[in-house]
């Protein structure tokens, strides 16, 4: 450029021009408002937070584990069980993100390696948490839990530092144990779609769990299932009408996978998971 | 300014610009071309009556579009475990691939970076400096797809007058990028995947529809029937992640002015016809150039110019063969 630029003056725009490059400048203030403000009812889900949901094993803190998230599945995909399913746009900024419903698919440690976390790309699932990351009081696991299903193995532990959430009985009353009522059949009817792995079946493929049919004389499903060591415990209760009853008794151990509540035959389960609780000592 | 930077310029929204300078060759190429006006338009006439319509590139593209997205699919489905993920992060026979404007809303909301997020990125991000421009949006982007239908339904409302197309300045693209990362530094969540159409199409694809389609059905209609295009033009902020990152690239669309009769089908049929501005006449400065970043590689316009003016090609090597 060696010539001096020449300056070349503003043609008068017609009053239309101006009103239409006004009404586009408009139009384009309409778009981004209407876009950022849709975008943002993504919070609407995380305000009124009624139903937490249980994430799958070595998920970060719920804010941590939404904002890393990337949404890519990979965790689903690798699943033997298929028991996490991903968010939905009613989840707000959690569309997308793994969560398991224990009711219909409770992760039973059917992959022996939390293979979710492997797969995880981005540390949203991990084994371990980096140290700034607070722990929550409750979350943390006193022992690396055993695997009951690797019991005999040399590496019997999960690698999982912290719970997911904790087995709760949430309706003593309708507990088989505690009416002192034995169990015989289909654990979740013959329409029951869930699928769980059993040692005496085959130690690396799940079975659905209607072909395996029980027969007790005291129902103990959530504690013979579970599959985490001394993670629940069925204690006699006292009783004056001189039944032999028992009443199922969640131990520190237990890590929130939902076997428990999946299995429960009564409806709705007298156990259920509370989703990303902690542990608070032994709860009567 | 350089003419990059112009090029640059106009993806973020600036208007394009007349060159400046033209060179001698452009100059004369252009006098020959209207020395003789009657031999002119004999030509123009002539190539547009031997140009065989093809759709060679939208073939070749929508074939590798939907196959990119079906071999996520079947990798989940059948098992078989080549790519799996979706398209903001996979695994590619073991390598981690990580979409970059994902990547980024993860970095700017979760303010922590691992390894493997690293690793996909780079993988990412030199595949798309090689293949350039915004390839990712014609060649894999599953949206794009429906839009381009959607778009050609558009284009014959229009033409039959049942509707107006209403556009929307272009630099507020620009601006959704900003707000997007700013949305993510502040809030901490990744706010844009809650309604990025290419994350909930590639999951649905994948892991089954849900009520999010329904929210992509909306922007289909809004763009059949209110404003052409509107999401990728207007709005999506992967396009220009994709569009900076392969600015760079060897691989372009590159015009040649001097078989140009300057008709403009080639705007016609763009996605982002800024970037065709060169084709109008007296745009062009130099005998060849390449198309601006923020062409996506779709090869419409080559398709469908009617004398071989636009062509695929990479860059320096022409000049070695
Ligand atoms: S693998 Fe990780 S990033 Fe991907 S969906 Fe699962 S938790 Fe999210
Ligand atoms: S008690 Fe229930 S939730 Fe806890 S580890 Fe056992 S089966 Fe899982
Ligand atoms: S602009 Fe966005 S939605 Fe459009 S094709 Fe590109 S990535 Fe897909
Ligand atoms: S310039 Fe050509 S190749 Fe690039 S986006 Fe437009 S039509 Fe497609």
């Amino acid at each position: 450029m060696n010539t001096p630029a020449e300056i070349p003056r503003k043609p008068a725009i017609s009053i239309e021009k101006a009103q239409k490059a006004r009404r586009k400048f408009l139009r384009s203030v309409g778009l981004a408002g209407g876009v950022i403000g849709l975008s943002l009812l993504g919070y609407i889900p995380l305000v009124n937070a009624r139903n937490t949901k249980l994430r799958p094993p070595g998920a970060l803190n719920e804010a941590d584990f939404l904002s890393s998230c990337i949404k890519c599945g990979q965790c689903v995909q690798v699943c033997p069980v298929q028991a996490i399913k991903l968010g939905d746009l009613d989840d707000g900024f959690g569309i997308g993100v793994p969560y398991i419903e224990s009711r219909d698919q409770a992760c039973d440690f059917s992959c022996d390696a939390v293979q979710c976390i492997l797969a995880c790309p981005t540390g949203a699932l991990t084994y371990k948490k980096p140290a700034f990351m607070n722990v929550r009081e409750g979350a943390l696991l006193a022992a690396a839990p055993i695997l009951k299903a690797k019991e005999k193995d040399a590496e019997n532990t999960l690698n999982l530092k912290e719970r997911t959430g904790i087995a709760r009985l949430a309706r003593p009353e309708s507990c088989l144990a505690v009416q002192g009522k034995g169990f015989k059949g289909q654990a979740r009817g013959a329409a029951f779609k869930g699928t769980m792995r059993y040692m005496d079946v085959d130690r690396w493929k799940p079975i659905p769990v209607r072909d395996h049919p029980y027969d007790l004389p005291l129902c103990d499903l959530c504690v013979r299932e579970c599959p985490v060591k001394n993670a629940i415990e069925l204690r006699p209760l006292t009783g004056s009408d001189g039944v032999a009853r028992m009443t199922p008794v969640v131990l520190e151990p237990c890590v929130g996978c939902g076997v428990c509540e999946m299995i429960c035959p009564v409806e709705p389960a007298a156990i259920v998971i509370d989703a990303q609780a902690t542990w608070k000592g032994e709860q009567a | 300014m350089s003419r990059f930077a112009d090029l640059f310029m106009g993806m973020l929204g600036a208007a394009p610009k007349k060159p400046e300078k033209v060179t001698d060759q452009v100059q004369k190429i252009m006098f020959l071309k209207y020395e003789d006006k009657d031999r002119y338009i004999k030509e123009k006439l002539h190539a547009r009556e031997h140009h065989a319509i093809s759709h060679k590139w939208r073939n070749r593209r929508w074939a590798v579009l939907i196959a990119t997205n079906l071999l996520f699919v079947f990798s989940f489905w059948l098992d078989i475990q080549i790519l799996e993920g979706a398209l903001t992060a996979s695994r590619f026979v073991g390598f981690h691939l990580i979409d970059l404007n994902s990547a980024l809303q993860v970095m700017l909301a979760h303010k922590h970076i691992i390894v493997n997020l690293v690793i996909g990125t780079f993988t990412v991000f030199l595949l798309w400096v090689l293949l350039g421009g915004r390839t990712f949006c014609s060649w894999v982007c599953p949206y794009h797809l429906l839009a381009e239908w959607t778009e050609a339904l558009h284009l014959k409302l229009v033409e039959k007058k049942i509707v107006t197309d209403h556009e929307f300045h272009r630099g507020t693209r620009t601006v959704f990028w900003l707000l997007f990362a700013l949305l993510a530094i502040v809030t901490g969540y990744t706010v844009f995947e809650t309604l990025s159409p290419t994350g909930i199409l590639s999951r649905a694809l994948i892991y089954g529809p849900g009520l999010a389609l329904g929210w992509v059905g909306l922007l289909l209609l809004f763009e059949t029937f209110y404003s052409r295009r509107a999401w990728c033009r207007y709005v999506c902020p992967i396009g220009l992640t994709y569009g900076a990152v392969g600015a760079i690239s060897p691989l372009q669309i590159t015009y040649h002015v001097e078989h140009c009769f300057h008709e403009g089908d080639c705007r016609k049929v763009c996605l982002v016809p800024h970037v065709l501005d060169v084709t109008v006449k007296g745009r062009a400065s130099e005998e060849q150039m390449g198309l601006g970043p923020d062409c996506t590689r779709c090869g419409l316009c080559v398709d469908i110019c009617p004398s071989g003016a636009l062509r695929y090609e990479v860059k320096g090597l022409s000049k070695l063969l």
